[in-house]
């Protein structure tokens, strides 16, 4: 009640246009990009994706080019009392040569297109299988409900990596082993294991979800049940799924270099005109073999495999900040 | 609460059924077998092979036997591979208990031997830790207790000082310690500490010294340290903000008696949610700092008995693990009911 009368209508006009409509997304993008460390995350991950994507243009040397008598050079920055080859640095290769010559940093950048690669075609994979899943077991309760959870259950009980490694051992000399530098049996095999936790909670919120009015008026006027599934409850849940999603990559990229350090990730390819040429996975396990006098081997793979999960990790939690505010600080 | 138990246990039965059926089904799968392996190499010659698959029961179907039903044999119909491996069934004519009398078979590379001794039994005149599980379990209790020895006081001072210095750091190194995968740090470790500073052997060929021990169990229990710390921290803030606080505080209790008795109790239960998956984390992260660190414990003989195909070792070690996954997960939900009378197990 200020001195200067308003009239009621304008008042409230004055509040609806001092701030513009701001719709959930918005609001949740803009505190997103508030949180440093998520658009740290993103930096990361987006110039990853960029060096993945523009590995030849960007490496200074064909990864599988041979130097002869260029073995095992250390990298140029790095002091002498901490190399052991005995070799002098060379300042075209930054990174170091491996045993035959190759220069490290064009294979760690090549490397970069199976990890950017993996974080996003398994992850798809699995939101198409996990949401639809937990969508049907949801809204259909009952039988179907029942039987899609004890598969969960099954799914939750399997020790994942000693699944991921007999899989990878079985099925990579079948055709589909081969795919891809055997890249598909992986995304297979991480989609197989995958999908359950965002099942369980797609199905917790499509249980809850089912019981509200807007359903029940979606219901009174005629929508089929297709249609409530994906039109009215699914972007609804949209929030957690994207959460749950942001989470799984980084556990993507880890078992892919996971096994790659075990020897049963992508197979290293010899043909230049292959896309996927390396992985960080299978230079570490090169590098293993000569860690004593030739750590640069293992070092710079390995910094980049936590850069980009740091990335995707930083990114996760950014999001679920944003989109889900109420579980700020929580894991 | 029996009943929950009970359910929950039962319910154990179909998993690790399925979970045989699957890893004997892959295992089969996979080319060649123990006395097959590499093709380049000089092979076992056939008749030795034969007499070696009769020796261990391969001789026989891996699932069912079609031709002993025809002729109306239903005893001979279920003694095949798998049931012999998982119930009973006869080997070399010898018939013989399987897995559910806690047999795990005889090892196909280590001939002579049953898994369950090359896995329990220790060198002689040595205490059971002296074996290859008693080495991986010694592994994995110190990794837990660095976590919980350096995560809890981590994550409860950083709550009791936040936003100062102290809370900061120990938020940057949880931080790290969630985002760098455990075999990355093993790697950055041994570089750093074994290679560079010369401090520990790269591949310590013995292991009675403890001073071995620190890295790997510092590698393999950096994530849960980290998770500890960070959600100690948060749940203790969000404790730290409750009534029943203030009330203790407003009746004269000691600040110690609040902590402890009133905040830290209530600021576990969110921290012991994340044990389970934190145990199975571990059971499965000691497969591969096992073999990083040539550490002999049952993690690395399973990763070597892949290569070998020694199907008993391989199907034993997965259904333990699962197993032990699944008992995990039971144990956890049922101290969560314990540490919060509000949740009801369903």
């Amino acid at each position: 009640m200020s001195s200067t009368a308003v009239p009621v209508s304008r008042l409230s006009d004055q509040a609806i246009l001092s701030r513009p409509s701001v719709s959930l997304w918005t609001d949740a993008w803009y505190r997103l990009i508030r949180n440093k460390a998520a658009v740290m995350g993103m930096v990361i991950v987006i110039l990853f994706i960029f060096v993945a994507a523009f590995a030849p243009l960007i490496a200074p040397y064909d990864p599988l080019q041979i130097n002869d008598g260029k073995g095992w050079l250390p990298p140029p920055w790095m002091p002498e009392s901490l190399s052991s080859t005995g070799r002098l640095a060379d300042s075209r290769f930054f990174l170091g040569t491996d045993s035959i010559g190759r220069d490290v940093l064009s294979r760690v950048i090549y490397g970069a297109r199976v990890s950017i690669v993996v974080a996003f075609v398994p992850t798809l994979i699995i939101v198409i299988v996990g949401v639809t899943i937990g969508l049907a077991a949801g809204y259909a309760g009952g039988r179907l409900d029942n039987i899609l959870m004890r598969a969960t259950d099954v799914v939750w009980g399997f020790p994942d990596l000693l699944f991921f490694i007999v899989v990878m051992i079985a099925l990579r000399d079948t055709p589909i082993g081969n795919f891809a530098n055997g890249l598909l049996l992986l995304f297979g095999a991480l989609a197989v294991v995958g999908w359950v936790g965002l099942a369980r909670v797609v199905r917790g919120q499509t249980l809850s979800l089912k019981e509200k009015e807007f359903v029940e008026a979606a219901h009174s006027i005629g929508a089929s049940d297709f249609q409530i599934m994906f039109k009215h409850i699914l972007p609804n849940c949209l929030s957690p799924i994207i959460v749950i999603t942001a989470f799984r990559v980084p556990t993507m990229i880890i078992t892919e270099a996971v096994l790659g350090y075990l020897g049963l990730g992508l197979r290293p390819g010899t043909d230049p005109k292959e896309f996927f040429v390396t992985s960080w996975g299978a230079l570490l396990l090169q590098g293993q073999g000569a860690l004593n006098a030739q750590p640069w081997l293992l070092l710079s793979p390995a910094i980049c495999v936590a850069l980009v999960v740091m990335g995707f990790t930083f990114l996760g939690d950014g999001l679920r900040d944003a989109l889900d505010p109420q579980m700020r600080g929580t894991s | 609460m029996a009943q929950f138990l009970i359910r929950r246990l039962l319910w154990l039965i179909p998993v690790m059924i399925t979970v045989a059926l699957i890893t004997f089904l892959l295992m089969h799968t996979a080319p060649g077998g123990p006395w097959d392996r590499d093709p380049g190499r000089r092979q076992i010659d056939p008749a030795t092979q034969e007499v070696l698959n009769r020796q261990f029961g391969m001789d026989k179907e891996i699932w069912f036997d079609m031709d002993a039903l025809k002729k109306g044999d239903l005893l001979g119909f279920f003694d095949s591979q798998f049931i012999t491996y998982m119930i009973a069934g006869t080997v070399d004519g010898e018939w013989r208990c399987g897995f559910i009398c806690g047999n795990l078979g005889p090892s196909l590379t280590q001939r002579g031997m049953m898994v369950q001794d090359i896995v329990m039994n220790p060198p002689e005149d040595h205490p059971f830790w002296d074996s290859k599980a008693g080495y991986s379990l010694r592994l994995a209790l110190l990794a837990v207790l660095i976590a919980i020895v350096v995560g809890l006081p981590m994550g409860i001072i950083a709550a009791l000082k936040q936003n100062t210095l102290i809370d900061y750091s120990s938020l940057f190194l949880a931080t790290l310690g969630i985002t760098i995968p455990n075999f990355v740090l093993g790697i950055f470790l041994i570089i750093i500490l074994a290679v560079w500073l010369h401090l520990i052997p790269v591949l310590p060929r013995e292991w009675s010294d403890p001073r071995f021990w620190i890295m790997p169990a510092i590698v393999l229990g950096a994530n849960l340290m980290a998770t500890t710390a960070r959600l100690t921290r948060s749940s203790m803030l969000d404790v730290m903000r409750q009534d029943y606080v203030r009330t203790a505080r407003a009746k004269g209790l000691s600040e110690r008696v609040v902590i402890f008795g009133h905040m830290l109790k209530n600021a576990l239960i969110p921290v012991v949610t994340v044990l389970g998956p934190a145990l199975v984390g571990l059971a499965t992260g000691s497969f591969i700092i096992e073999t990083m660190f040539a550490f002999p414990g049952w993690g690395r003989q399973y990763v070597q008995a892949i290569g070998q195909r020694d199907y008993s070792m391989i199907m034993a070690t997965t259904l333990i693990f699962a197993l032990l996954i699944q008992l995990a997960n039971i144990g956890v939900d049922f101290v969560y009911t314990m540490l919060d009378p509000r949740i009801k197990l369903s």
